[in-house]
């Protein structure tokens, strides 16, 4: 038999829960259920009238080449944040895994660029690769090659990519040398007797084990590269040039503060909210299944 | 096929020394244990034979090459870990084939040798299995087969049975003896446990503290024990130790009993097996019981040297019965008494 404790009741625990409802209630649902609201409704370009459309600000977007165009530029730029920065912190979690000496100092150094605010980031990016002032453009300019993102969407899109994740490098390399320093050392010594080299050892042994990691990191940066790196495309490129660096986020912001059309970018953010909600179901799923190698 | 000589060999992490100059030959296809409490530095020496730790000062030969600065790789050695370290994302056929597919083997003689090493450990059906869907017995089969597909030049274990239970961990015992003495491969196989040690070894390293107590064959260690720590290691139950005194042909016990034996003079420690005392109703060595353990083959006597607080066991063959408190006699052959110079430690008989 279960035993039941019964507390008499209490208006305590409603009141201790109370600051969190309400903050998820304010600065969450509410904004959440105004854009879903605002996303029905088209305004007259004088703001005197709206009227409520249904999904029609959704259909339009879906005709809409430019919104089309960021969609895929976001995957790019998501996937490609992704990659580079994972291959990145992967590279460098495994040198530091073999380190024995000093090796707190390096993980250190290495968290760093993660606490810096994105803006930041992104300024310091901006000077660096300046057309005209930046030592990075500058040394370019010496090798032959002719920078300048501000003209250049490929180029400005290279440095979003670059600026994004170098700043997600830190995060992922936490993630891959835990992985990394989980795995027994005898398995790694054992591969060591059959007789593989350390690179060997890596591509054979350690990367298949580390591959769960792998998966979660990139769900993990594609959310980060998708939703967070407002900030760093807002530093560095503005969205332009000609859009070349307008992902979604950055054009929901565009359309509804820049271009007034608040409808449109109303669908826009709810558009992302769903797949954020997708992004964090599959990643919850994928948390909760089995490990399997 | 090959001999190994250790010459000397020093470890030491950071300033402090863990191993104080160990030495030894092994012959060609013999099998040695080396033998020793928990973190003597035994896996220290293993590893630094296998390549894993680099070496302080002395040197290793494995064949005819002086082996300090190659790589595990280059040692043509094959080592069973503790906990297997098979690697868990390949199947057990993988796991065998991964040293054979770097070498570069052709795929007919990969299977060829793996399927022979699966026959002789009776892995034939587990051959598609991942290590996590087989025992630990079955584990441990897998982490041997992974050795011998190798064909080394030596074969390393590391307390390679530590994980199982009693019962396997007797039979796997006479698996590997008989493994190794068919394929003759020169071995180090390491354990803390001395049963494993004398049942399994051509010879014995018996290692305490980083230092080579004695090195010889089980015969050799349990019968005439170089050092009291040896003499206190080896054998179930443990040797009983008595201060006594060396006076004219006499060991001289605490309570003043006359045992016949041992020359010269000075302070000694006697050893005794509790196996080789000889129940004598006029024995010298007189002991008052405290407590009675029957085992069935034999019987093993708790108690005191009489008149001092020195604890003895005695163990006499089959079932007896003897009340507590009662004072019984023994009498000590001369070649079961172990004389240690009180002070050194070192045997001197
Ligand atoms: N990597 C290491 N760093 C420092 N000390 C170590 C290291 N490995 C082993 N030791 C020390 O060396 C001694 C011998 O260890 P080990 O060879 O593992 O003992 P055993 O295998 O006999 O139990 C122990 O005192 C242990 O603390
Ligand atoms: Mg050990």
């Amino acid at each position: 038999m279960l035993k039941r404790v019964h507390f008499p009741p209490s208006v305590l625990p409603y009141l201790l829960v109370a600051p969190q409802i309400i903050i998820t209630l304010v600065f969450f649902i509410w904004p959440a259920s105004q854009a879903l609201w605002q996303s029905m409704l088209v305004e007259d370009a004088f703001g005197l009238s709206t009227e409520f459309v249904w999904f029609e600000n959704f259909q339009a977007l879906f005709r809409d080449d430019q919104y089309i165009g960021a969609f895929k530029r976001t995957a790019f730029f998501s996937l490609a944040v992704a990659f580079v920065s994972m291959s990145f912190s992967l590279v460098l979690a495994g040198f530091a895994d073999r380190v024995v000496r000093g090796a707190i100092v390096y993980r250190t150094l290495l968290i760093w660029p993660y606490a810096i605010a994105p803006v930041l980031a992104g300024a310091l990016w901006v000077f660096m690769f300046n057309p005209t002032l930046g030592i990075l453009a500058y040394g370019l300019e010496m090798l032959g090659y002719e920078w300048n993102h501000q003209l250049r969407g490929g180029q400005a899109m290279a440095l979003v990519i670059m600026a994004a994740s170098w700043k997600q490098v830190a995060y992922n390399f936490l993630f891959y040398l835990a992985a990394m320093q989980a795995i027994p050392r005898s398995v790694i010594e054992a591969a060591a007797i059959d007789g593989a080299g350390p690179i060997r050892r890596f591509w054979t042994i350690i990367f298949p084990l580390i591959s769960p990691t792998t998966f979660f990191l990139l769900v993990i940066n594609a959310v980060y590269a998708f939703f967070d790196t407002f900030g760093i495309i807002h530093a560095v490129t503005q969205g332009g040039p000609a859009n070349a660096t307008t992902i979604l986020v950055y054009k929901v912001y565009n359309d509804g503060f820049v271009g007034l059309d608040l409808g449109g970018s109303a669908a826009q953010s709810v558009i992302l909210m769903i797949l954020v909600i997708a992004m964090t179901v599959l990643q919850f799923r994928y948390i909760e299944r089995k490990v399997e190698y | 096929m090959a001999k190994i000589r250790l010459d000397n060999l020093r470890k030491s992490y950071g300033g402090t020394e863990v191993l104080h100059g160990v030495s030894g030959e092994i012959e060609d296809g013999e099998l040695v244990v080396i033998v020793g409490p928990s973190g003597c530095g035994k896996s220290t020496l293993l590893r630094m034979i296998a390549g894993l730790e680099t070496v302080t000062a002395g040197e290793i030969h494995i064949g005819e090459r002086m082996v300090n600065g190659l790589e595990p790789a280059r040692r043509d050695i094959a080592m069973v870990f503790q906990n297997y370290a098979l690697y868990p994302h390949m199947t057990v056929r993988q796991n065998m084939a991964y040293g054979l597919k770097i070498r570069g083997l052709p795929k007919e003689e990969i299977n060829r040798r793996v399927e022979e090493a699966a026959d002789i450990l009776e892995l034939r059906e587990y051959l598609e299995r991942k290590p996590r869907q087989l025992s630990g017995g079955q584990r441990q089969r897998v982490a041997m087969g992974r050795a011998i597909v190798r064909d080394p030049q030596v074969f390393l274990f590391d307390e390679p049975l530590s994980n199982l239970d009693a019962k396997l961990r007797v039979q796997m015992r006479l698996e590997i003896r008989k493994l190794q003495k068919r394929l003759g491969v020169t071995s180090i196989y390491v354990t803390h446990d001395q049963v494993e040690a004398m049942t399994l070894g051509d010879r014995l390293m018996v290692l305490n503290g980083g230092y080579v107590e004695q090195f010889g064959t089980p015969i050799e260690v349990y019968e005439r024990p170089q050092t009291v720590f040896v003499a206190g290691f080896i054998g179930s139950p443990a040797m009983n130790f008595l201060p006594a005194e060396l006076s004219d042909g006499h060991v001289v016990l605490g309570n003043g009993a006359r045992v016949p034996g041992g020359a010269g003079e000075g302070e000694v420690t006697l050893g005794l097996r509790p196996e080789h005392l000889v129940a004598d109703e006029d024995g010298p060595v007189r002991v008052r019981v405290a407590l009675m353990e029957q085992l069935g083959a034999n019987t093993l006597i708790h108690g005191v040297l009489e008149g001092t607080d020195q604890e003895m066991v005695v163990s006499l063959h089959g079932i007896r019965d003897i009340a507590e408190g009662e004072v019984m006699g023994f009498s000590a052959p001369q070649d079961a008494l172990h004389l240690f110079d009180r002070r050194s430690g070192r045997r001197i008989n």
